[in-house]
């Protein structure tokens, strides 16, 4: 038998069980779907995540106090313990190091406000004007011109913030309270929504030495420095840990932070997650497979006599062996492909539904969803096929 | 062209042997026309299978055109069937959901020839046949004497040397079973070896060499 009559013999027999094989398709089909729609999810979290970190500013390096001592650096140090102080004077010593293009001091606190009789507690942040720039915050209205000080008692406001205590006029210019110190309303921020833990919505910022004193402290809680290029976040985080390390009697008592190696840090964690996802998808694709097993067993017997006939009039096992399988072959693909359509809707409804989340199906998933149902339905049909090759004709023909 | 040399087939079914075949010893010559007789279970058929390389022989050697066929590859034995031997069965096997036509078919494919030339070969044995009109026709749409008739259109398209027919008219009524008869003894006029099992006496008469089984033994010959 030719290969093409057996493709075409074993396509006729496929459609005229129509029954059997929209049910091996569909089986077919959910698990592809299920592996595409479950790695775009995956996928599109990571992209999400990764956009997220981007819009916190680019080429960023954040120096913590305290040595963490944990591999990743980075969980440990936003929870540990503050051996030795920042202090302004190690963040303006940055200024003149290679590959520092700005930087900015942070203290970040709670604290009430109060405006016209009205009162609320806020997450006020104390900076520089720099801060804005690192962070890619925009101002609405106003401006924030605070450098290392002394600075005149001025605040930003959270547009949120801004509207409750002010819910009738324009805040610019307002005098507020922060704690017990008096404060003029110099800009407000542009409505951006949440970015990484923190709303500028219903941000307070004022220049850090007011801060300082608001707080009453003397250290920084970070210092964030903005690096003249990607490339350079490397070798400037060298540069500043020896630096801080020389004005700290030679301790190395921070931590200093890369965006790059947080971004890689949970590029990898998602990554496996998609990984794990689609393997878990890809257990439907395994029990879709056994369906398939079942049925074509099923189907070996229902035409025992068929099979006899075959042999009776000269086809080989050989013969017999490829056609069932071919069967399973033309069910795989169908199935994979529908299963790649309903995959890709799916996937589009996702994005439609949740239009931040950038839930595209990456190639390699299909490929692999496509590959794994292909694999499947052959394994699948290698045991189906086999027993009906290995029929004896004279008994599979004496069944009337 | 058959030459059966003291051949036995056994079936163990349990701690139970049944001696379908007890030697048999047995010469066809190439052109024959052959009746096969006997009670049920006498072993008729299981001398057809062997013959038509569907069953093996417990013991004995089975020449075909001067080849022990028994010490022939699975795909051999196949290749034989297909292009040396013809079956012909009492409940027809045709494949349901195949068209007359497509049933004719089949040994074409199993045969590697180019689809062109099986369509030729195909409407001329359909006509051959009286089959012309019922081409298209599934077996579900035919009459028993046009599905025999199909069934041996398919047996005979790649010009077996032999054509076996077990109980070819059992499940026909007596008008159907003659012409089905009539067809095979057509065949044999060409020039095809044809041997048939039948319970019918009349028919069996018909054959120019007559065979009577009992209980795995050729009983009678002539
Ligand atoms: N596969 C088998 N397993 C066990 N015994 C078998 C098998 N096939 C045939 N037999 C036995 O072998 C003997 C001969 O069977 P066979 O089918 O050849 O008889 P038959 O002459 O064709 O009978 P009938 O006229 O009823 O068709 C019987 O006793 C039968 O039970
Ligand atoms: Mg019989």
């Amino acid at each position: 038998m030719t290969r093409q009559d057996a493709f075409i013999l074993s396509f006729r027999t496929v459609v005229s069980y129509r029954l059997r094989a929209i049910l091996i398709l569909l089986a077919m089909a959910l698990g592809v779907a299920a592996v595409v729609v479950l790695t775009a999810l995956g996928d599109g979290a990571r992209r999400f995540v990764m956009n997220q970190f981007t819009a916190l500013g680019t080429n960023l390096i954040i120096i913590i106090p305290g040595r963490s001592e944990t591999a990743g650096g980075f969980i440990g140090a936003l929870v540990g313990e503050t051996p030795r102080d920042l202090t302004l004077e190690d963040a303006a010593s940055l200024t003149a190091l290679p590959g520092v293009r700005r930087f900015a001091p942070l203290n970040v606190g709670l604290s009430e406000i109060s405006a016209g009789g009205l009162l609320r507690e806020v997450t006020l942040a104390g900076s520089t004007a720099s801060l804005l720039a690192i962070r890619r915050m925009r101002l609405a209205q106003g401006s924030f011109t605070a450098d290392n000080g002394p600075n005149p008692a001025e605040a930003v406001l959270g547009a949120k913030i801004a509207h409750e205590l002010f819910p009738t006029g324009n805040a610019l210019g307002q005098r507020i309270r922060l704690g017990d110190r008096r404060f003029r309303v110099a800009g407000i921020f542009a409505m951006q929504g949440e970015s990484m833990g923190i709303n500028t919505d219903e941000l307070v910022l004022i220049p850090f030495d007011h801060a300082q004193a608001l707080f009453n402290t003397q250290s920084l809680f970070r210092i964030m420095v903005e690096a003249e290029s990607r490339s350079a976040i490397e070798s400037t985080k060298k540069v500043i840990r020896v630096a801080l390390k020389l004005r700290h009697d030679g301790e190395e008592d921070v931590t200093i932070i890369g965006q790059d190696a947080i971004l890689a840090t949970f590029d990898k964690i998602l990554r496996a997650l998609t990984l794990a996802v689609s393997g878990i998808a890809a257990i439907s694709l395994a029990v879709a497979g056994i369906l398939v097993m079942n049925v074509m067993l099923v189907a070996v017997s229902q035409r025992t006599t068929e099979i006899g006939l075959l042999k009776a009039i000269g086809a080989t096992h050989t013969d017999i062996r490829n056609l069932f399988l071919l069967e399973t072959l033309w069910l795989a693909v169908a199935g994979a492909v529908v299963g790649i359509i309903l995959g890709y809707l799916g996937s589009l409804g996702l994005r439609l539904a949740y239009p931040q989340l950038p839930a595209y199906p990456p190639i390699w998933a299909s490929l692999a969803a496509i590959a794994t149902a292909l694999v499947t339905g052959i394994a699948a049909s290698i045991l189906p096929a086999s027993k009906a090759a290995r029929l004896n004709p004279v008994l599979a023909l004496s069944r009337r | 062209m058959i030459a059966l040399t003291a051949i036995s087939r056994i079936f163990t079914m349990g701690d139970q042997e049944v001696r379908a075949l007890n030697n048999i010893n047995l010469t066809i010559a190439p052109g024959a026309y052959v009746s096969v007789m006997g009670p049920s279970g006498s072993g008729k058929s299981t001398l057809l299978n062997l013959i038509g390389l569907l069953d093996q022989p417990t013991s004995g050697t089975y020449l075909l055109e001067n080849i022990d066929v028994t010490l022939l590859s699975e795909t051999d034995q196949a290749r034989v069937r297909r292009e040396r031997i013809g079956f012909i069965f009492q409940s027809f096997h045709l494949i349901p959901r195949l068209t007359a036509a497509e049933n004719i078919e089949l040994p074409l494919i199993l045969d590697g020839i180019p689809s062109a030339e099986r369509k030729k070969r195909v409407r001329a044995i359909l006509q051959q046949t009286n089959l012309l009109e019922r081409a298209d026709h599934r077996p579900s749409e035919l009459s028993g004497g046009q599905r025999q008739r199909v069934a041996i259109a398919r047996a005979t398209i790649l010009n077996p040397a032999v054509l076996l027919a077990d109980e070819p008219t059992g499940n026909l009524d007596h008008k159907t079973g003659a012409e089905v008869i009539a067809l095979l003894e057509n065949l044999h006029r060409q020039g095809t070896t044809i041997i048939t099992v039948t319970h019918d006496r009349e028919i069996g008469a018909r054959a120019h060499r007559k065979i009577q089984m009992r209980d795995g033994e050729v009983v009678s010959d002539d």
